[in-house]
């Protein structure tokens, strides 16, 4: 009887969240896969003709933003792991006492807006900005040289921004390292490399999976850093997708494409957990 | 933002391992290589502080020309920046409170029920995390469209409650799970009703909880352009306005504003580094001491 009426307790507290997300989360997204099988215009409306095509057309229209976008995905994701991953064993390791200071002095620029951050780096990178104006001033480098509407800016915009997303996982992994397993292992005349790759590697794996994927993610269907400091040959899906629902109003296109995008950010992140060999993770 | 959020939760309880030497074998390149990532960390924040102070030539503020106070005299002068700036705080208060909400009272049946269907109540309240926000604005644009709704204040607020409630239930279930049940119950057993124990026993407990989360979604929200640009309509938005006007040039008030949020964000760090060692609470007894 307790046991009934706890159970109807529960069921009423999810019950106006699961409502919501239901509404605005689950319907919005059935709703745009029953529009990338539409076809029309927007004046006119479209209709459902299961017109499949939308994700043929706009894969072979845009196929080169698509790779392109999980290629930049995959390098932001390396290079900051390898830019955190020192960082995160420093802090977990030597922080001490003042690990929570580091820690949140790592976190502090990221409460600057997205988007005042990311202008920033354009105004860092900018032709003759504080540091290529400086370079150039200098005689160190040609006059016509550039980095902004190139994609290292893209890459180092997108690096950047989801950094954080990338430290965190790690040093929490690292952070709960048992200290005595290291101890052991040095007990066992293992040395200094051999403890690393065979106690620490290992034992941070979580953080490391799930680190990629926080920065993974959004790295990939992101238009903010291509926008604003890359040009044409940058261009990633997330721009497209932008542009076909926003200038062209071409729902169809931009839902497929929108599809596509998960799509690749699946098959993306089911290789990456079967190259880690740990499938436990993701439950 | 997300991740860092709880990652301050998880910084408020410092985890003591007397009995765990410190590991002693480095030198001290991995800290010096630490603080470079950090001053690469901190070197666009110390842009943006810089050409706010800046007399640009041209509409691009990229080359520092001359210093000046004018930027911060007339920063309110301009009524797109407050306007824009006064709707995201209210879609950001509104939205907080409506998310905390649902998300305190999922993360409370989540940790504290049993019932069916819990592990796809899990697996659908992580699937909005694991979409790329572009793909929850455009959702959320096409089901507008369909079936005619005008995109205004009112839908950037669902846009931004959508997005909030799964990182609310995470750092509200942060704080839940480690509860102890039998407190509840003990009041109960000394004459309590259900509601007057949740109020004074169980709330109090999980209030860091539902705070830092309500921090947490204040920001993203405030923060947010992507699922916001799809469903503002014409409605005047701070991240819009940002976007907008580095279109026609980059001026000195983006700066500002990035320096005063940024400022905004160092006194709370202060505030919990020096509440986590205690010394506010040293301070207020010399405060009350001099009184």
């Amino acid at each position: 009887m307790r046991d009934a009426r706890r159970r109807r307790v529960a069921y009423l507290l999810i019950l106006p969240g699961v409502l919501f997300l239901t509404v605005f989360f689950l319907v919005p997204m059935l709703t745009m896969l029953s529009t990338s099988f539409q076809d029309g215009t927007f004046e006119q409306g479209f209709t459902f003709t299961g017109r499949w095509q939308n994700y043929t057309d706009s894969f072979a229209a845009y196929d080169t933003q698509i790779y392109r976008s999980l290629l930049y995905g995959l390098i932001v994701t390396v290079i900051t792991l390898a830019i955190s991953f020192p960082m995160a064993y420093w802090i977990a390791f030597r922080g001490g006492r003042r690990k929570n200071l580091y820690l949140l002095l790592l976190l502090l620029p990221f409460f600057t807006p997205f988007i005042i951050r990311t202008l920033a780096w354009k105004q860092i990178l900018a032709d003759n900005g504080i540091l290529l104006g400086t370079l150039k001033d200098w005689g160190v480098m040609p006059d016509d040289f550039q980095l902004l509407a190139t994609p290292v800016a893209v890459l180092g915009g997108l690096i950047y921004n989801f950094l954080p997303f990338m430290a965190l996982p790690l040093y929490v992994a690292l952070e709960r390292l048992d200290h005595s397993l290291l101890d052991a292992a040095s007990d066992l005349y293992s040395n200094r490399r051999q403890a690393f790759f065979k106690v620490t590697l290992p034992l941070a794996l979580p953080g490391v999976f799930a680190g990629s994927l926080l920065t993974f993610i959004p790295a990939v269907g992101d238009f903010i850093n291509a926008e604003l400091l890359g040009s044409v040959n940058t261009t990633m899906i997330g721009n497209v997708i932008q542009r076909e629902f926003q200038t062209n109003l071409d729902f169809p296109s931009g839902s497929a494409l929108s599809f596509l995008l998960m799509a690749g950010i699946l098959v993306g992140v089911f290789l990456y957990a079967r190259a880690l060999g740990t499938e436990e993770l993701t439950g | 933002m997300a991740v860092a959020h709880t990652g301050v939760q998880a910084g408020e309880t410092p985890r003591e391992r007397p009995n765990q030497p410190e590991v002693k074998h480095h030198g001290p390149w991995l800290g010096i290589y630490t603080a470079l990532v950090m001053a690469y960390l901190f070197l666009p924040v110390v842009v943006i502080i810089l050409f706010g102070f800046n007399d640009p030539v041209g509409r691009f503020n990229f080359v520092f020309n001359r210093f000046t106070l004018d930027n911060y005299r007339t920063l309110f002068e301009n009524e797109e920046l407050t306007t824009s700036l006064q709707n995201s705080l209210s879609v950001a208060a509104i939205s907080t409170l409506v998310a905390v909400t649902f998300g305190t009272l999922i993360a409370l049946a989540l940790t504290r029920y049993r019932f069916r269907g819990r592990s796809s109540l899990n697996l659908f309240l992580f699937v909005p995390m694991a979409t790329p926000e572009i793909v929850l604005g455009v959702s959320l644009l096409a089901l507008f469209v369909t079936v005619n709704v005008g995109r205004g204040f009112v839908t950037i607020l669902i846009a931004h409650i959508m997005f909030s409630i799964s990182y609310v239930v995470v750092t509200v279930k942060a704080r839940t799970s480690g509860l102890d049940t039998n407190l509840e119950d003990a009041a109960q057993d000394l004459g309590a009703t259900p509601l007057t124990s949740f109020w004074t026993v169980t709330f109090p407990l999980i209030f860091p909880g539902i705070l830092a989360a309500g921090l947490l979604v204040f920001i993203l929200s405030l923060d947010d352009y992507v699922v916001t640009v799809f469903n503002a309509g014409g409605t005047a938005m701070f991240p819009l306005w940002i976007y907008g006007a580095s279109r026609i040039g980059v001026p000195p008030e983006v700066n500002i504003m990035g320096t005063l949020i940024f400022a905004i964000g160092a006194v709370y760090v202060i505030i919990v580094l020096l509440r986590e060692r205690g010394l506010l609470g040293d301070l207020q007894k010399y405060a009350s001491r001099r009184i």
